[in-house]
């Protein structure tokens, strides 16, 4: 059962992310090029995905999940180097194509070689980060 | 162009939508780096074919969308530098992260997370300045 939920929550995010534009790049660099002509496309969907998810949230408290023991915890309020260092080199990639994880599976049947190229590098980016996070752990913050 | 903005609000309702699903039914975040990356590196063994079937959900309904409909393009560079820096990027990034759009911005963000709402500053602030740099000071996107 809950593979199934599983399948089709996937199939859900891929349809949203398709109709909302997320699987084109011009529609990602256009809202992250400010200075260029603007696209305010994105907001609008971050929006429209926050809503439900806010009222899931508040539907959490008190209760358990159908098919699970409990609500996954409230992480640590820790800002972390590797929060910051990981989020700004997440966002540099994101820029320079205007792809993320989700929509890079999502586009992957129709985006040619140019897609394949980029999961391709991405999973192998995604391989070699719990070495990588090891070494910056080892390292004692410079703040 | 409204048109756009309202695609965008009724395609974010259901990823919306799917997040929550996923949160009520299997008490779980719907962050597309951790269920990938979770594959990856093995630290999502237990729990392997839950993720397999959201990636497999992930990638076949918007391939059955795409036949059976038109005009859905992804507008990809052909640099193959550029892509493969950036999938580098992209990859080491979100993990080191522990998130990315969905997990941070969108389910981070909802329940007012601290930690998402940092990251989804830095993503978006480092996304812009690459934009802003690659593109109309050295013009190489």
């Amino acid at each position: 059962m809950r593979i199934l939920v599983s399948f089709i929550v996937g199939g859900l995010f891929g349809a949203g992310l398709l109709i909302s534009g997320m699987t084109d790049t011009t529609k990602v660099q256009g809202w992250l090029d400010i200075f260029g002509d603007w696209d305010p496309t994105l907001a609008f969907v971050m929006g429209g995905a926050i809503l439900p998810m806010a009222v899931a949230w508040r539907i959490t408290t008190g209760r358990k999940p159908v098919l699970a023991d409990q609500f996954p915890a409230p992480p640590e309020p820790k800002l972390g180097r590797n929060l910051v260092i990981g989020s700004t080199l997440f966002g540099m990639g994101w820029g320079l194509v205007g792809l993320c994880p989700g929509p890079a599976i999502a586009s992957l049947s129709f985006a040619g070689w140019e897609g394949v190229a980029f999961l391709i590098a991405m999973l192998s980016g995604m391989l070699v980060t719990p070495a990588l996070r090891m070494r910056l752990d080892q390292k004692p913050a410079a703040v | 162009m409204q048109s756009d903005w309202l695609l965008g609000l009724i395609g974010g309702g259901i990823i919306g939508t799917a997040a929550a699903i996923l949160l009520l039914f299997n008490g779980r975040i719907m962050g597309a780096s951790g269920i990938i990356g979770g594959l990856v590196d093995g630290s999502g063994r237990h729990d392997w074919t839950e993720r397999a079937a959201l990636i497999a959900g992930l990638l076949i309904v918007p391939a059955v969308m795409v036949a059976f409909g038109n005009g859905w393009e992804t507008h990809l560079t052909d640099n193959w530098m550029i892509i493969a820096f950036a999938g580098l990027l992209v990859g080491i990034g979100t993990r080191l992260a522990n998130g990315c759009t969905s997990g941070h911005g969108v389910c981070g963000i909802s329940r007012l997370s601290l930690r998402g709402i940092v990251a989804t500053a830095f993503y978006i602030g480092a996304g812009g300045l690459t934009v802003v740099l690659f593109k109309h000071v050295w013009g190489i996107i």
